[in-house]
């Protein structure tokens, strides 16, 4: 039985901008997944601790703020601490590409800018955790 | 180390990958929860439900932090429904719990009703007994709307709260025939809303109208946004609480709820051991040319492929 | 109002719009506005018919202000050009607005960054990786200080995006005055203060709905009579159509919170002509020209007949809908930038056809990160080209009397109006919030546009169509990387310099006005004076009003 993907939105640091977030969050469900959406607002330990109770495959996360820099690699670096390392981290937002290769290194798979195709995203889950 | 001596020593990533074993329906389960079985049963049940927009989650989050407050370990299950076309689900109960993520006294676990084997109640019973091995002592399960999903799991839970809120006018959502039969608790939310006397009295006439033995399910009043009235909700649970256990009903409900879940188990089983020998799609092409032929009628073709493949 | 055409129009369909159409095709059998509104080959009188000059349009400046809330518009003065900026510590912020003022724009307007926005100091375990990202980092009146380092307050008007933090932020700028002798009857200028949209679309909301309210209304009633020419409040929809909304949804929704913040000023005590006079609005300006304009023009005809009927407002000036207009970032793409310039000069044009009163125009590079000082220059020169060359700064309301136009205008309304309706039914804009309502609509109209996007159905140049291999490149503004570090010790420095006992004195009485009824407005000014914190003030109002937690709308 193919396993049902689980994956979870989460948009850490103060940045309430949630349009993007909730736009891949339905176009993931539209392709049968089940996203877990945990709101805006949320530290890299909350995030951390609802990725590992969901049991998710996947961490998407979303800042415009420019502190994607300092906050998503601590999220990757929580998940870790959690036995979370088979979980796929993807982030998206205002992202300079020079900031890009730094988040690679510290354990983001991949950056999905403004103008990315939602189908993109569902393609490359899809591929990564199958 | 199994998952199952994991979940007994706390360990939330292991009480996670089992709820998704459970809901995958991966074989790998049974094993741990034979393990764990053992040591739950004890836990309580409580569940939440009521239509879209009448405060369930809001009610959710302030009754988690009650409990934890009182010094229990709380595990909720928030069930939302899956698209029937695409299978996905997008679940957003938790934006309403989020500021107890990082209580190491409370697990939350999102489920989409997608197609279960067995239905919610069994995914549902298999989860409530994870979350106790894990060490909640009290499990939530909330879920959206008035139906089927609804109707099985009150008959899991131990205590049922509907919240309902005041409709425009003198209509409440969700009232709807038999939907007071599920309830032991009635939460009347958004109480400062102006019509809140005539939802009372509508709520108040249908469960005059389906009494349902010695409990009368207490109508309490919320105002969740503002925190008020949880500790009176807590309270009529509590009673509702001592009352099943005092006249032996709760004993009764576990009784029944432990043999539909064995019989459920005993039908995944021959399930089992049956599907490896239906016959697949190539097989019965030609049975269906023979039926659209008129040389053959379903039932008799069903019945010699049972007796031959199924049941020799 | 017109001869009537009908007819003749059936004619020409059926004659020579069908030979054209079997000849020529229609590229675009399903035309119509982004928000819906299907779009016909042509317009002509019959497509008014019925519309009363002087009953739907008038004058500008005269009642219903369809045409202008002034008479003579930007014949007498341009509209301010005020271009958003902020980002790092005071000082940077005031270089970068000494040489805005030098490049001519005519009005500030501030951008704080999140922690200043959501009330934590820059030393907050929360406000890590976001000090001074989003906008200037302030903290203390001294931050408040440097900001407005050799600005005359009382001879430029300034701009403050705003909003749960909104008592504090114009306390400082009040208390800056002060310290300076300028009389605080010469300041001019806006906070945003605007509270419900956070809820709705842009999430800087601190406390609940009530107390949130409360600050509001204490707002209105010190700045009416310490600040007269202060604008206590801009409702906004420009972020309500950042989050998805289309133009009809942008324009009721804002509509819908401005009648909740006047039924809750007149709840709170105050006259209606005492506040509303000094209510603004800010508005998106979005890309379909026509859409826009007739937007702008429907919100002034819609809030003049509901000030006038429904909260029988007296003043004129309390049923003349003034507005600042921005253009639309969510309409920017990260793909070939420099035809962002191209874009927001067509926004720009909308919202000064539509009579806009100040006008932001975004940089080429807002999708990809804060502006450069080039690309902020090419962004008030659009603003100048338009003023300057293109003569529709010369009479009011051009395209009035288009027939599209007017025909748009009555649509729009006629859209908005059906949702106000039913957020009356709801019991007004905040239980439409509070029930999710609201938010599921623009999260409907946003992913319904994502899909267009993606489907083709909607075309943006350059990103599904025309594109180009070339690299995206162009300059990018990097926020030094200092800025959290110095902030931390200016605040480390502030605490040990100032009276503290002053300073906790202020901060209880803070406290105890917010448990009670009186106007928060002075001891959060008193507070200011004595040196406390942003964040301190925050958090006693955060101890006695709660934080909002939000509603799952999913």
């Amino acid at each position: 039985m193919s396993r049902t993907i689980r994956v979870l939105i989460a948009k850490p640091g103060l940045d309430g901008h949630d349009r993007g977030a909730i736009v891949v969050a339905h176009a993931l469900r539209e392709a049968g997944m089940e996203v877990i959406y945990t709101g805006i607002r949320q530290t890299p330990e909350q995030i951390a601790h609802a990725a590992v109770q969901e049991d998710v495959r996947a961490v998407g996360l979303s800042c415009l703020s420019g502190a994607h820099a300092k906050l998503f690699p601590k999220v990757v670096a929580l998940l870790r601490e959690k036995g979370g390392d088979d979980i796929l981290i993807f982030g998206g937002g205002i992202i300079p590409e020079e900031d890009i290769p730094a988040l690679k290194k510290a354990g983001i798979a991949e950056i999905f800018g403004p103008g990315t195709r939602t189908s993109a995203i569902v393609e490359f889950i899809q591929k990564s955790v199958c | 180390m199994g998952l199952a001596q994991k979940i007994f020593a706390h360990d939330t990533r292991a009480a996670s990958r089992l709820l998704s074993w459970i809901e995958d329906g991966d074989s790998r389960a049974s094993g741990e929860l034979r393990e764990i079985f053992p040591r739950t049963g004890a836990a309580y049940l409580l569940g939440i439900t009521g239509a879209p927009g009448a405060g369930k989650s809001t009610l959710t989050d302030l009754l988690i932090s009650l409990y934890r407050s009182r010094g229990l370990i709380v595990g909720v299950l928030a069930v939302d429904p899956s698209s029937p076309f695409t299978g996905g689900a997008v679940l957003g109960d938790r934006v309403r719990m989020q500021r107890h993520a990082t209580d190491a006294g409370v697990f939350i676990r999102s489920m989409a009703s997608r197609s279960w084997p067995g239905g919610l109640s069994r995914a549902a019973t298999e989860a409530v007994r994870v979350l106790e091995a894990w060490g909640c002592g009290l499990v939530i399960i909330e879920t959206v709307g008035v139906g089927q999903n609804e109707v099985e799991v009150s008959r899991l839970a131990c205590t049922t709260v509907l919240v309902c809120a005041p409709g425009a006018g003198d209509r409440v959502q969700a009232i709807k025939a038999g939907v007071t039969e599920i309830a032991d608790v009635i939460a009347l939310n958004k109480a400062d809303l102006a019509d809140v006397e005539h939802a009372a009295s509508a709520l108040e006439m249908t469960l005059a109208l389906h009494p349902r033995g010695e409990w009368r399910p207490p109508l309490v009043r919320t105002i969740a946004r503002d925190g008020m009235g949880v500790e009176e909700l807590a309270g009529a649970i509590d009673a509702h609480r001592r009352f099943i256990e005092g006249n032996g009903t709760l004993a009764e409900k576990k009784r029944e709820g432990l043999k539909d879940h064995l019989k459920e188990i005993i039908r995944r089983k021959l399930h089992e051991r049956i599907s490896g020998r239906l016959p697949s799609d190539g097989e019965l092409r030609s049975r269906v040319a023979e039926i659209q032929q008129g040389l053959a009628d379903p039932y008799t073709v069903a019945e010699e492929i049972a007796a031959k493949e199924i049941m020799p | 109002m017109c001869e009537d055409t009908g007819g003749a129009k059936r004619q020409w369909r059926e004659t020579a719009l069908k030979r054209a159409l079997e000849k020529l095709g229609d590229r675009s059998p399903a035309a119509a506005t982004p928000s819906g509104i299907p779009v016909d080959f042509l317009y002509d009188p019959s497509d008014i018919e019925g519309l009363s000059y002087l009953e739907e349009l008038g004058y500008p400046g005269d009642y219903p202000y369809t045409r202008g809330v002034q008479a003579t518009m930007y014949r007498s003065k341009p509209w301010t050009m005020r271009q958003y900026a902020g980002f790092g510590t005071a000082e940077e912020s005031n270089a970068r607005y000494r040489y805005l003022l030098a490049q001519g724009q005519t009005g500030l307007s501030v951008a704080f960054d999140l922690p200043t926005q959501i009330g934590y100091d820059s030393d907050d375990p929360l406000a890590e990786g976001e000090v001074g990202r989003v906008g200037v980092a302030i903290d203390s009146i001294e931050d408040m200080e440097l900001l407005f380092r050799e600005i005359p307050l009382d001879r430029i008007s300034t701009s403050m995006t705003i909003n749960s933090t909104a008592a504090i932020l114009i306390g400082m700028y009040l208390a800056v005055a002060d310290g300076r002798g300028t009389g605080r009857k010469l300041l001019r200028g806006t906070i945003q203060n605007d509270i419900l949209k956070e809820y709705i679309a842009r999430g800087t909301y601190i406390f609940p709905p009530r107390p949130s309210m409360r600050i509001v209304t204490d707002i209105f009633s010190f700045c009416g009579r310490e600040a007269p020419r202060w604008n206590t409040i801009s409702v906004s929809g420009y972020h309500i159509r950042e989050a998805g909304a289309t133009a009809v949804q942008e324009l009721a929704f804002t509509l819908a919170d401005g009648i909740a913040y006047v039924e809750a000023a007149v709840a709170a005590g105050l006259d209606v002509d005492a506040f509303a006079t000094r209510v603004s609005f800010f508005f998106n300006a979005h890309n379909a020209l026509f859409e826009e304009v007739a937007k702008f023009r429907a919100a002034r005809r819609m809030w003049a007949r509901i000030m006038r009927e429904r909260f029988r407002a007296k003043d004129p000036r309390s049923l003349a809908l003034r507005f600042h207009a921005q253009t639309a970032g969510c309409a920017l793409t990260a793909q070939q930038p420099d035809n962002n310039i191209v874009r927001v000069t067509i926004q720009a044009l909308a919202a000064v056809l539509g009579g806009a009163q100040s006008i932001h125009t975004n940089s080429r590079d807002e999708a990809l990160c804060l502006p450069t000082e080039e690309s902020v220059r090419i962004a008030l020169r659009t603003q100048q080209i338009i003023a300057e060359e293109s003569g529709v700064a010369d009479t009011a309301d051009p395209a009035g009397g288009s027939y599209f136009l007017e025909h748009l205008t009555d649509r729009l309304e006629r859209g908005a109006g059906d949702y106000l309706a039913k957020i009356d039914a709801m019991g007004g804009a905040l239980k439409a919030i509070e029930s999710g309502y609201l938010q599921r609509e623009i999260h409907a109209s946003a992913y319904a546009y994502q899909k267009s996007v993606e489907s083709g159905g909607r075309v943006i140049v350059g990103l599904n169509r025309h594109r180009s291999d070339e690299g995206d490149r162009c300059p990018l503004l990097r926020v030094a990387p200092g800025t959290e570090a110095a902030q931390r010790e200016r605040l480390a420095k502030l605490r040990a310099r100032r009276d503290g006992r002053a300073a906790a004195r202020t901060l209880a009485a803070v406290e105890t006005a917010a448990r009670g009824t009186e106007n928060l407005m002075p001891p959060i000014m008193e507070a200011v004076k004595a040196y406390a914190t942003v964040g301190e003030i925050c958090g006693r109002l955060r101890a006695v009003f709660g934080e909002h937690r939000p509603v799952s709308t999913l």
